[in-house]
């Protein structure tokens, strides 16, 4: 059998998961690979030094920067205060999105307004450029309800917690895209889903992947390699670099940095107006780092080490945009002032809110199951509420 | 028969220890593995983190990664291989890390786990014990607190059994693993943390069997998995207002074992079969039907079910009012006794 360093590097480059750990440490799981490798498209490098890429360059004013930190900052605070009111019991779990910021971000604001988006369950900083008021996360992580915004007019679906699922329905929506003939020139219409790692070993993941080639769907895969699917390194689901799966099913797999801001909106934009004007599909693998645990219910320092998380924070999303920003002269304090009030008020907001959520009402159990009546659930319904009546007013 | 299962206190061997639900199948899982070194463990997250609820903790620093797999994350794949290695002479525990994320899975246990022995007249046996937490009650997001296991007693060529309490789970999991046809396992994940005596050198009851937990003459309540406490529970609190309710936990799914039940329910006329699950085509429908068929002569009034709601899993917040409680058993008993 051939080695994976043949399929992946016909031409003698370095493998593309070279990194600061040992290969060793990588695959008894001990570490994530640290390095993106030579493929990497980068703009803006951790030390916040602009640099150029022959494909993907992009200009980008001082003001669509400072927005673009403006976003990243006030997320991780919408993420970091949930995670306390997760912490202080008033949510059930929480998710955090900590290190993935630029990645978020980055392909959120590459969307164009009839763009579409299926969102796995990390995906907090798509839903603020869908314009999904944080407060709106809460209710699923409460266990208020299941979700509460509406999919069809923020252009944002439900998150998907079943692993890979959503792949083939983005890929049904971009299917419905072009069959409307909504593709065809820049003023089209594309859809981008998000999944992780671990999510490539689906099936579900492949069959989209196979479908959306087959039918020339405008979608854009977005997988956030973010190195670790709950305990398992992104070596247990792959031999060869994730983009470079891509080629096997017929489409173009680019790796961009994930943790920097500009690459990944670079090259998002490209790959939706790829899209848009009928060469989908695309698949991007931002690659990241997952800064936190999986969910506030993991312990992960029963599976990583803890340097690792020490090199990552060497490639902070929003640090190296803060420093090039002020190295360009192209925010002053008042604006950090600015932003940091933003965040105070953003999470007094989030905190207000979701201690004050309303518990549903009994009926929610039975409500919207069908869309048309069904009489053993109404009944079934009618008999519980008698039987909760009952006991109103009283201890039972 | 024995004494009841859930309270094991009074054991004097000196092996006796405590153990909770998920240290029992833990223990219950070394205990295979070093009986039979074709026994191995699937999952994800099961080796390195020991499983999200730490069911597996231990075992692959123990037995090694050839034996204990952190797999790709693909339910169809961890069960499609099963599939594989057992023809190829393993025994693999599956573990699926919720309830809600079998159904990628699902493909694989009803057209070849379910049938593959059927089809070869007999050549190839599939000794897959597939490790299911179920249930609810532990206020958690959507797909985390389902009860697919009518799906799969539903199924021919699917054996399908629950725990109720550490000293079942201990057991019942190695008579999975020795059992030659598949087994669905499924583990009451709410009670996972709850606490029994364990003497591993009692005999074990069989697998396959009900067992009455406590005798009474007033009514049945039927249950298994996570109900069992519950109608226990309920059991103690009618008996304070002096009603005598006898409990039976199920254990088997499919094969049912209803000679228990039958008995129960010919002395006490009534019956209440208790289930998280959906109630439409569902297991108490399937007691229900049998109950009904086998004891018409002596029941007092009709079969009553406590289920879930044919609803989906609601938000958790929800959760109290969904699942079959303490009131809810009673209600439904005092019902059955006012008929
Ligand atoms: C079908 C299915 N199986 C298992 C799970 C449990 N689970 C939740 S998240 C997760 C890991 C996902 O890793 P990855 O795709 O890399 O996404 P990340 O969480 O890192 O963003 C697992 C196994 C699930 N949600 N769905
Ligand atoms: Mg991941």
């Amino acid at each position: 059998m051939s080695s994976p360093e043949q399929w992946t590097h016909p031409d003698g480059a370095p493998p593309a998961t070279a990194a600061t750990p040992t290969a060793e440490q990588v695959i008894a799981g001990l570490r994530a690979t640290t390095e993106g490798g030579a493929d990497l498209v980068q703009l803006l490098t951790p030390e916040g030094e602009r640099v150029h890429h022959p494909d993907f360059d992009i200009d980008i004013t001082p003001e669509e920067l400072r927005g673009l930190y403006r976003d990243m900052v006030l997320v991780r605070r919408v993420d970091r205060e949930a995670n306390a009111l997760q912490r202080q019991g008033q949510l059930g779990i929480w998710v955090p999105l900590l290190g993935q910021e630029a990645a978020q971000i980055g392909a959120g604001r590459a969307m164009q307004p009839n763009d579409m988006a299926f969102p796995s369950y990390r995906e907090h900083g798509v839903a603020w450029c869908r314009d999904v008021h944080p407060t709106q996360l809460l209710g699923i992580f409460r266990g208020t309800d299941h979700g509460t915004w509406d999919p069809m007019e923020k252009r944002f679906h439900p998150y998907v917690i079943v692993i890979g699922n959503q792949v083939l329905n983005a890929a049904g929506y971009a299917m419905g895209q072009r069959f409307d003939g909504k593709v065809g020139d820049a003023d089209g219409e594309a859809t981008i889903c998000f999944f992780g790692d671990g999510a490539t070993s689906q099936g579900d993941v492949h069959e989209g992947f196979v479908w959306a080639a087959v039918y020339d769907a405008p979608l854009v895969f977005f997988c956030q390699n973010n190195q670790w699917a709950i305990s398992e390194p992104t070596e247990r689901q792959t031999r060869l670099p994730l983009y470079q799966r891509a080629k096997g099913y017929g489409f173009p797999g680019i790796r961009v940095d994930g943790n920097d801001v500009l690459a990944t909106l670079a090259v998002t934009r490209w790959a939706l107006q790829e899209c848009r004007t009928g060469n989908g599909p695309v698949l991007i693998e931002a690659f990241t780092y997952r800064m936190d645990a999986h969910t506030t219910s993991d312990d992960p320092s029963r599976y990583r080490l803890s340097d690792e998380l020490e090199l990552w924070k060497l490639k902070d999303p929003i640090e190296r945009v803060r420093v090039h920003l002020v190295k360009q002269q192209w925010a002053d304090q008042e604006f950090f002032d600015q932003i940091q009030a933003d965040s105070d008020a953003i999470a007094a907001e989030l905190r207000e809110y979701c201690v004050n959520m309303p518990d549903p009402g009994p009926e929610r159990i039975f409500s919207n199951v069908y869309a048309e009546p069904s009489p053993v659930l109404d009944a079934q319904r009618d008999e519980f509420l008698d039987y909760v009546s009952g006991f109103a007013g009283g201890e039972h | 028969m024995a004494a009841p299962a859930i309270d094991h206190a009074m054991s004097t061997a000196s092996q006796t220890q405590t153990i909770t639900i998920a240290k029992g199948i833990n223990q219950g899982l070394r205990a295979a593995m070093e009986a039979d070194p074709k026994v191995i463990v699937m999952g994800e997250d099961v080796g390195k983190l020991g499983g999200v609820f730490r069911v597996t903790d231990g075992l692959q620093k123990d037995f090694g990664e050839q034996r204990v797999l952190d797999t790709p994350l693909a339910e169809s794949g961890i069960i499609g291989t099963a599939v594989g290695l057992a023809i190829r002479g393993y025994r693999p525990v599956c573990e699926i890390q919720f309830d809600g994320f079998i159904f990628p899975g699902f493909d694989q246990i009803v057209s070849q786990v379910a049938k593959l022995h059927y089809r070869t007249q007999g050549r190839i046996k599939m000794p897959i014990v597939i490790r299911v937490p179920f249930g609810g009650g532990i206020g958690a997001v959507e797909h985390h607190s389902e009860s697919p296991e009518s799906l799969f007693a539903h199924t021919a060529g699917l054996k399908v059994v629950s725990c109720s309490n550490p000293v079942d789970a201990y057991w019942m999991i190695q008579q999975a693993i020795q059992c030659d046809d598949p087994v669905l396992f499924f583990e009451p994940k709410g009670r996972y943390h709850e606490k029994a005596q364990l003497d591993p050198t009692q005999t074990p009851y069989p697998l396959f069997r009900s067992r009455v937990v406590r005798t009474g003459s007033k009514a049945t309540l039927v249950a298994y998995g996570p109900k069992v406490r519950t109608c226990l529970d309920a059991a103690a609190a009618a008996e304070e207002d002096g009603l005598d309710l006898e409990v039976i936990d199920l254990r088997t799914l499919s094969p049912l074992d209803l000679a228990p039940v039958f008995d129960s329910v010919r002395r006490t006329g009534r019956l209440v079969v208790v289930s998280e699950a959906a109630s439409e085509s569902s297991i108490a429908s399937e007691v229900a039907a049998r109950v009904q068929q086998e004891c018409f002569y002596s029941l007092e009034a009709p079969v009553l079910r406590v289920t879930g709601f044919d609803s989906p899993y609601p938000p958790s917040k929800l959760e109290e009012e969904f699942l079959p409680d303490l009131d809810r058993v009673l209600h439904a008993v005092d019902r059955s006794l006012a008929w």
